[in-house]
């Protein structure tokens, strides 16, 4: 089975992603299986290759600087769990 | 270390200071999305599933943000991209409607490019860039740090934002905010945004550090940030040159980090977290495709653009012979160039012109309290108004009175002279009469002005004036006067 | 069997009501719900209304569209305005979309009856339905066994025969794997062909709505409906959309039908597998085609190359579930980054968790290139396999899946679970339409046939299929058990 380099810990604060010690250690044996078809990826030789950035070879696709209906506030509010006047409420930031 | 030693150290070590500027954009609509593009709407009104980032929402870019940037890199030389693409910029915050920021990571709009300071320094662009921008947090209580709870207006989510980023080519505060001045002004005068600082539609970073004179190597940066004037941004890169050279000559290393400017305390401070460093994993939007910018729309675009204001300067100095000081002020707005050049094409007058605009004209707009753009003056009148002057139709004091009038209410200069009995005679036979009457009349002054009192001679050019209600040309009266008493 | 183009024809002729026609629906579903509990929201008030708007328009003169009044299912990942949308997730069990996805709009322009959102994996990420955070669906021909995935839902009640038509979506094979499980007509079709505007975005590059249809002219129907550029959605095309159902043949002579070499290699130790597979491609060949072997040598790098980039994509995509906006939020008096971490720990299911520790990883810092540019190089390998076989052949006819549907729990490993995509991926990642269609039995269990089309030639792959299917009708030659409780419920009715 394929070493797993992932710092499960780490990567999971970047994502804002609370996880539990069993779901890290599952994460990090399932994580192995898949790794082992992943690692078949680093022997090809792609020096010569570009990156597929679009399937779809489309270019300058822009629309005109013209204002469109937007929502009411009561429809932006609407499924705010928590709001206070006009404005979206959340608990305090602390740096 | 002694004060001779420390201050020989501090000749040797000079600032090396870089700006990033946020510039919102004045489109009609937003980035990415029809919204209104408003300062100071009420919260939460112009928001759409696009800009709350609902699920299912997707990008679509706006042409005329694209423009307005690519007018901007073509207006500061900038070499505008062939090929340029949008990545996703993540990171978590409440006022991040995706958690990811629409931005550009390494195929920007343009790159390279120059603000030339009026001191006739260069400082290069590395490159100007499109991206969104965030809501607005507001907080209850004075700071972040007291209140319980945040409040969040999504209402400037997604408004088109153009971030200038120069190299390090700064040098002073003073630089800092020249380059600032300059950049605010081209701005405004190709019209892509408000450039207003206290609106936010103009945002500033300073990236700052110390070196020794002559090296090449750049020593390790502060960012700082929070900076709301132009004035805040020279006193804080004033501040963090002396704490970085008083850092050093304690022996103590300096951190690489992001400070905030306290303008109460007139000192910057870390805002380094305690947690871990933005990791913000750029990788192309792949819900938005390339742009490749044809050559005839960028030959158009450039076209469109305006004489700018460091072009006009050398016009108006070396065609018209201004003086550097008076094209500076009248070039600062291009409302204001513009009124000049047609007062100036219209007078034959042009020093008379900037003459009038620089003084009098702005006095007025000041006690008026009115921009140019919103007084009623117009070009022919302020013109109209030089060439009595220059008649001598009317005196120069009354002139004064007229132009308040003009800027006010933007009428006629001879129809106000008219209504109020202004129009000063250089008729020389009447005032020839006048210059009669009065010697005629003061002998005793006469007499004392022969024995050289001078004034004397002023007392009969009050006479002379007196005689005529004021409306003799005054000039004309004290030449006929000399001309009779020597 | 009930098509949509059979009901939409007696609406028009105004033989039956759409109304009835609803209520049927609604009837059916309602047997069948039960025991397979496709739907996660049903909306038979809505379908009602909508039904009697389209018979008053039939009155007025009016053609209501190439839909009228068909029973449609909508996947639970399209936003539909005032109707509760999850996505198959509790972190958005309560939303209420304020707006329509495209699809919803165009489906209702076309006359179609929405009758309720189906289950679904969580932010589409499984192939059996197992991942829905609320309850699994079931397979119709054997309620021990998963519909498939992430489209499960929609093919289920499609296969009950409850409604001739559900809209799905498919990014690695969610709509051809359960289609092929449930033994109904699933389509994937090109990359931009439909707006994926108001569509709630698993994989963004890769995903693409599509038709799970009785039969395969409610299939081109369905799709032509759904397709068209929209200015809303940056990476939709603007190509017209032709009337696919004049496509439509019944033989196939002078097409040549690629059949991949690798494909055939790997399920060669599976004889009844590669029994039937065999059997379709000689009925094509009895058809006029003519067989010739292809090759997409990197098509077994897919599964690696997938599963790097779709959970990147997803890993930023989902981002958004904070708490903040709307969706649940789990606030227990901590600072706002807490309610994050909290809110989407409590939100998310463990296959949507492990895809975002996956995707994050694969866009981190010094790891950026290693994996997510590799695996996008990888996907530039792919689509040229593809560009090759096509220049000699005009279709590629190959398997959906490896196995008929398994039994609920049988592969609780995830990487067995994701092994299910091996046959669709490549064109995923191609971004090229593919479909699978009824190809007969195993253990009385169905299986599809995948077909494969150059980029929007949805008109071509449709066409072969019909002819396939025509000559075949695999569908028609067995019930499934629910719909045997539906005739029962409806003599009773009668009587």
């Amino acid at each position: 089975m394929a070493e797993v380099p992932i710092d499960i810990g780490h990567v999971s604060k970047l994502a804002r992603l609370a996880l539990t010690p069993d779901e890290t250690a599952s994460f990090a044996q399932q994580f192995a299986k898949l790794f082992d078809f992943i690692k078949e990826l680093q022997a090809l030789d792609v020096s010569e290759v570009h990156p597929t950035a679009q399937v779809i070879p489309l270019h300058n696709v822009l629309r005109d600087d013209a204002v469109r209906p937007c929502l009411s506030r009561a429809e932006a509010l609407a499924n705010a769990p928590d709001a206070e006047g006009p404005y979206f409420k959340t608990p305090r930031i602390l740096e | 270390m002694s004060d001779r030693a420390a201050l020989a150290e501090d000749l040797l070590m000079e600032a090396v200071i870089g700006l990033e500027v946020h510039v919102e954009l004045a489109t009609q609509s937003k980035m990415f999305c029809g919204c209104r593009n408003e300062f100071g709407a009420p919260p939460n009104t112009h928001v759409c599933p696009v800009c709350l980032g609902l699920p299912g929402s997707l990008p679509v870019i706006n042409r005329r943000a694209v423009e307005f940037l690519c007018k901007t890199g073509l207006a500061l030389g900038c070499d505008i991209a062939a090929f340029s693409k949008f990545d996703r910029k993540n990171y978590f915050y409440p006022d991040m409607p995706k958690n990811y920021q629409i931005s550009q990571y390494d195929m920007p709009l343009t790159t390279g490019g120059g603000v030339r300071l009026p001191s006739g320094r260069l400082i290069r662009l590395t490159r100007i860039h499109l991206e969104e921008d965030t809501g607005k947090n507001v907080h209850a209580g004075a700071s972040i740090a007291r209140s319980n709870y945040t409040l969040v207006d999504y209402n400037r989510a997604g408004v088109p934002l153009m971030e200038i980023v120069s190299e390090p080519d700064l040098r002073s505060p003073e630089e800092a905010e020249a380059y600032l001045n300059e950049l605010k002004t081209v701005l405004s005068y190709i019209g892509v945004s408000d450039v207003k600082m206290h609106e936010g539609s103009l945002r500033c970073d300073a990236n700052v550090s110390v070196r020794p004179a002559g090296s090449s190597e750049l020593g390790t940066k502060a960012e700082i940030k929070n900076l709301n004037s132009f004035r805040f941004v020279g006193r804080a890169i004033a501040y963090e040159i002396a704490r970085m050279r008083e850092c050093l000559r304690a022996g103590e290393r300096i951190v690489q980090e992001t400070r905030g400017w306290d303008e109460t305390r007139g000192e910057t401070h870390s805002m380094r977290s305690k947690e871990l460093a933005h990791d913000y994993r750029y990788f192309p939007d792949p819900d938005l495709v390339p742009l490749t910018l044809p050559r005839e729309e960028l030959d158009q675009w450039r076209a469109q653009l305006p004489e700018l204001p460091a072009a006009k300067r050398a016009r108006y100095v070396s065609d018209m012979g201004l003086t550097e000081y008076d094209a500076a002020l009248l070039t600062e707005a291009r409302p204001t160039a513009e009124f000049f050049e047609a007062v100036a094409s219209a007078s034959g007058a042009p020093k008379e012109a900037a003459n009038w605009i620089v003084g009098d004209v702005r006095r007025s707009l000041q006690k008026h309290d009115l921009e140019l753009s919103a007084s009623p003056i117009r070009p022919e009148q302020l013109a109209s108004l030089i060439r009595l002057v220059k008649s001598g139709a009317v005196s120069g004091k009354a002139a004064k009175e007229v132009c308040e009038i003009v800027v006010a209410e933007g009428r006629d200069p001879q129809a106000i002279i008219d209504e109020r009995g202004l129009a000063q005679t250089s008729d020389e036979e009447a005032i020839a009469a006048f210059v009669s009457d009065a010697i005629a009349a003061n002998p005793d002054s006469v007499a004392a002005y022969a024995t050289g009192k001078q004034k004397a001679f002023e007392f009969l050019v009050g006479q002379v004036m007196r005689a005529s209600r004021g409306k003799a040309n005054v000039d004309i009266a004290r030449k006929l006067l000399k001309d009779r008493l020597g | 069997m009930i098509t949509g183009h059979g009901l939409r024809d007696a609406v028009l002729r105004r033989e039956r009501s759409a109304e009835q026609i609803a209520r049927e629906a609604l009837a059916r579903i309602e047997v069948a719900e039960p025991s397979l509990r496709a739907f996660i929201t049903l909306t038979p008030d809505v379908a009602i209304a909508r039904a009697r708007a389209v018979d008053a328009a039939v009155a007025r003169g009016e053609n209501p569209g190439l839909l009228a009044g068909v029973p449609v299912a909508v996947k639970d990942l399209f936003c539909t305005k005032g109707v509760r949308t999850t996505c198959g997730s509790k972190i958005l069990e309560q939303f209420s979309p304020p707006y329509s996805a495209a699809v919803v709009e165009k489906l209702e322009a076309q006359g179609a009856v929405i009758v309720g959102k189906t289950n679904m994996d969580e932010f589409a990420m499984g192939s059996s339905c197992e991942n829905s955070a609320f309850f699994p669906t079931r397979n119709p021909w054997d309620a021990r066994r998963v519909p498939g995935g992430s489209s499960g839902g929609s093919a289920s009640i499609v296969g009950a025969r409850g409604v001739p038509l559900a809209i799905g979506t498919d990014t690695g094979g969610s709509i051809r794997e359960p289609a092929s499980f449930c033994n109904v007509v699933g389509v994937k079709p090109t990359y931009g062909r439909v707006s994926r505007y108001g569509m709630i975005a698993f994989a963004s590059s890769l995903d693409q709505a599509g038709p799970l249809a009785a039969d395969v002219r409610d299939a081109a129907d369905a799709l032509e409906a759904i397709a068209g550029y929209d200015p809303m959605d940056s990476t939709s095309v603007n190509v017209p959309v032709p009337h696919y159902a004049d496509q439509l043949r019944t033989d196939l002579a002078g097409v040549r039908v690629g059949i991949v070499s690798e494909f055939e290699r790997s399920l060669e130790s599976d004889a009844p597998m590669s029994a039937l597979y065999r059997a379709a491609y000689a009925q094509l060949e009895s058809l006029g085609a003519r067989l010739l072997d292809v090759s997409l040598p990197h098509a077994k790098f897919g599964l690696a190359t997938y599963y790097l980039i779709a959970p990147a994509e997803c890993s930023s995509n989902l981002a958004r579930y904070d708490g903040v906006r709307y969706g649940l939020r789990v606030a227990d008096g901590g600072d706002v980054f807490t309610m994050f971490e909290r809110t989407r720990a409590a939100g998310f299911g463990p296959e949507v968790k492990r895809r975002i520790i996956l995707g994050t990883y694969a866009l981190s810092s010094g790891y950026y290139d290693a994996y997510y540019v590799r695996a996008q190089k990888i996907r530039t390998l792919m689509k040229r396999d593809f560009d090759i076989a096509f220049a000699a052949c005009d279709i590629i006819a190959c398997p959906a899946v490896s196995c008929p549907p398994f039994e609920l729990g049988a592969k609780s490993d995830p990487v067995a679970m994701y092994l299910m995509d091996y046959f669709t991926i490549p064109m995923s990642l191609a971004g090229l339409p593919a479909l699978s269609v009824p190809a007969g039995y195993v253990n009385d269990l169905p299986v599809g046939l995948q077909i494969v089309a150059p980029a929007f030639e949805e008109g071509r792959m449709l066409g072969a299929a019909f002819a396939y299917e025509q000559a075949t009708r695999h569908a028609w030659a067995k019930t499934p058990p629910v719909a045997a409780a539906y005739a029962q419920r409806e003599s009773g009715r009668n009587a």
